[in-house]
């Protein structure tokens, strides 16, 4: 049986920002071989297919993804240091001073700048721009840098996984393994009640390009997409600035930045939480965007649906989230795929 | 004592919390390292450790060595109603490192003191109205996972210290990266320059203080140095090294040896007398030179009393005041071979 804790632990310590998502693919193969088929696409995207007790009436699909933000070492100076080009949406306030791996040998490095004492007031309260940064690893001469590392080499935070407070998760790339975690535990521990495609996909955090290609080849009429969403539950932000609030169960949003979401889906989520028992929240505000952008517009067309972890500081080395809501977020899941494939999707088929 | 040992050292002591007025726990592993080579002990009331060299005799000249042992951190002032930590600074803090970072909450509301993971909050990108803006140390919320006022009381006190962690780390060739290493690379680098002593006669006695408070102001070597009454005093801290980002060959790169200070705060015959034996020694070293006082313990220390002759020894350092602060182990080692090479020909002031 996986335990999704534990399980997220284990992902979020794997390496793999978008384009190099190889070490997190081979461990979810690991994990899910001989409870599905599966194929890797040539994206690198797995596509994998578990048998349920029934064919659905619509084809069902689960996508989450692989890759996380981080860094791509773009040039090596005369002096050994790394310069680096952000890789998807990072926040340029949470990147000096931090730790880092470089590259499959994890060389550890920092990313520095200017030192505090010699700024001048207006640059003290000012974020470095990303090309004013850079990594140093130790190195003196560029030919030392060289020896352990080379241009296009990945750069991820090191951040550890933590359990604190009342429930809390903190790891860096929650943002998406948590999704990922949840569908290793389907396709691991579930009896499915119908017959499911699950996606584990590249390329989300440079504009949803793995989901694009791995839903079109699993051709699904019915789509899940599993996220991490921004909560803004903090004291500085109020009312529907808060977008959504740790401890009070998953996210099902009807609209973001990239989807309107389908309404017949939204409305099942809902009850079928209230039903079940399950908090159920919906996003405050028309924020963000996910996979659900690319997989909807499939094809013809693919009714989805957006089952999201509320998560504090998405996209910087430290989101949190709250297990309470991960082990609801699975359950809401596990039963909309139980409803949904006997669903009758009069807007697509008539 | 080599490269290796140092680093020991540095794991020994980097770790252990040590925010400006809460040194204890730093402090006490030191006197642990001093301890074979004489008498060391904690002092409770200004949070300063005090030591004395074996083979000590009342009528040498006393040469005090001082380096402080106290970090940069937070302290609690204010707990939030939904359980949120409210701080102020202790010491410099970089304001380009507040948000989305783990730290340590060292709670003491339970009797004990435990060690609490927090999240510093960052504001969302749909909140940030400047997304190039660092918040100031009094606008930062610290995530502690409890949800209440309530609950956080339970673990956590106003008062209590927050800091950010990194244990040391080595980077390519000497170099390591950890939190802390402004001053504990000084404090190693006193505990190595002891060790290589370690079987000498010295025609002097030889005092060490690490001192507490240095980041709020140089508090703790004031008073210590007035307990001590030094004849003579060495500084080791830490200074800057060149980065990329500085650009600049007036700062010296990591591995390129101590520096050896000159001011017009600092004694000129120190100063030279240090010159000359790393000269005579063979030993890696470049000049700092500052227009005033130094911006270390050496500006108390040196009006200690009725006046005490004091110069700076200063290990370079990247990234100051970051968790990621860089050091060569090699330059601790020239540090340490430098002071005791120095001691060595101390007879008479």
């Amino acid at each position: 049986m996986i335990d999704l804790v534990n399980e997220l632990e284990r992902l979020c310590s794997l390496n793999g920002i978008s384009g190099d998502e190889g070490s997190v693919s081979s461990y979810i193969i690991s994990v899910i071989e001989g409870h599905c088929t599966y194929e890797i696409d040539p994206l690198g995207n797995i596509l994998a297919f578990k048998k349920g007790r029934n064919t659905p009436k619509n084809k069902l699909l689960v996508s989450a993804h692989m890759d996380e933000v981080g860094f791509i070492v773009n040039y090596i100076t005369d002096d050994g240091y790394l310069k680096i080009s952000p890789v998807g949406g990072i926040d340029p306030r949470v990147v000096f001073g931090r730790r880092v791996a470089v590259g499959d040998k994890r060389v550890c490095g920092v990313i520095g700048g200017k030192v505090l004492h010699r700024l001048s007031k207006e640059e003290r309260g000012k974020a470095p721009d990303f090309d004013r940064l850079y990594i140093d690893i130790g190195a003196g001469s560029r030919a030392e840098a060289e020896e352990q590392v080379s241009l296009g080499d990945s750069v991820c935070f090191e951040s550890s996984f933590e359990r604190y407070g009342e429930g809390f998760l903190k790891g860096k790339a929650i943002d998406d393994r948590v999704g990922c975690a949840m569908m290793m535990k389907l396709i691991t521990d579930e009896e499915l009640e119908y017959d499911t495609a699950f996606t584990f996909v590249v390329q989300e955090e440079i504009g949803l390009r793995g989901s694009a290609c791995a839903a079109y080849t699993a051709d699904p009429d019915i789509a899940f997409v599993l996220e991490a969403t921004t909560a803004a539950d903090i004291p500085s932000a109020s009312g529907e600035k808060r977008v959504c609030e740790l401890g009070k169960g998953p996210v099902v949003s009807f609209m973001d930045r990239r989807t309107i979401y389908d309404k017949e889906l939204y409305r099942l989520a809902f009850e079928t939480a209230k039903e079940k028992g399950l908090n159920c929240q919906t996003k405050t505000m028309v924020a963000g965007g996910n996979d659900a952008g690319a997989i909807h517009r499939t094809r013809g067309g693919v009714r989805t649906c957006g089952i999201s972890l509320p998560c504090r500081y998405l996209h910087s080395p430290c989101c949190v989230i709250s297990e309470k809501d991960l082990n609801e977020s699975y359950e809401l899941v596990r039963e909309m795929l139980c409803r949904a494939g006997g669903l009758q999707v009069s807007a697509v088929t008539e | 004592m080599n490269d290796s040992e140092i680093f020991d050292i540095l794991c020994a002591l980097c770790p252990l919390p040590g925010v400006s007025g809460d040194e204890g726990a730093a402090a006490d592993k030191a006197c642990e390292l001093l301890a074979p080579y004489g008498e060391a002990r904690f002092d409770k009331g200004t949070g300063n450790v005090f030591f004395r060299r074996s083979g000590w005799q009342d009528g040498k000249p006393l040469v005090l060595l001082d380096a402080h042992i106290d970090e940069i951190g937070f302290i609690v002032t204010h707990i939030t109603a939904d359980g949120f930590l409210k701080v102020a600074a202790c010491g410099g803090i970089d304001r380009r490192m507040l948000l989305a970072q783990q730290v340590s909450i060292y709670g003491t509301a339970s009797g004990s003191t435990e060690r609490l993971v927090g999240i510093t909050a960052s504001v969302p990108p749909h909140l940030a109205k400047d997304y190039s803006k660092c918040p100031e140390v009094e606008e930062v919320l610290i995530d502690t996972g409890f949800t209440s006022k309530d609950k956080a009381c339970e673990h956590i006190a106003l008062g209590d210290r927050v800091l950010v962690e990194n244990s040391p780390e080595r980077l390519l060739g000497d170099r390591v990266t950890a939190k802390a290493i402004d001053d504990r690379s000084g404090c190693a680098a006193l505990i190595a320059a002891l060790d290589k002593l370690k079987d000498e006669q010295l025609g002097c006695n030889v005092a060490v203080t690490l001192s507490s408070q240095e980041e709020v102001g140089e508090r703790g070597a004031k008073t210590a140095a007035y307990t001590v009454k030094p004849d003579l005093a060495i500084e080791v801290d830490v200074s800057f090294a060149n980065t990329l980002a500085e650009d600049d060959k007036t700062m010296p790169e990591p591995g390129t040896g101590v520096m050896i200070g000159i001011a017009p705060s600092l004694s000129r015959k120190l100063t030279k007398d240090m010159v000359s034996t790393a000269k005579r020694c063979g030993i890696p070293y470049t000049m700092e030179v500052m227009g005033g006082e130094t911006g270390t313990n050496a500006d108390a220390i040196g009006l200690a009393r009725g006046g005490v002759p004091t110069v700076t020894l200063s290990i370079p350092l990247r990234y100051m005041h970051t968790p990621a602060e860089v050091v060569s182990l090699s330059d601790i080692n020239s540090t340490a071979e430098l002071i005791s090479e120095f001691l060595k020909g101390v007879k008479e002031i």
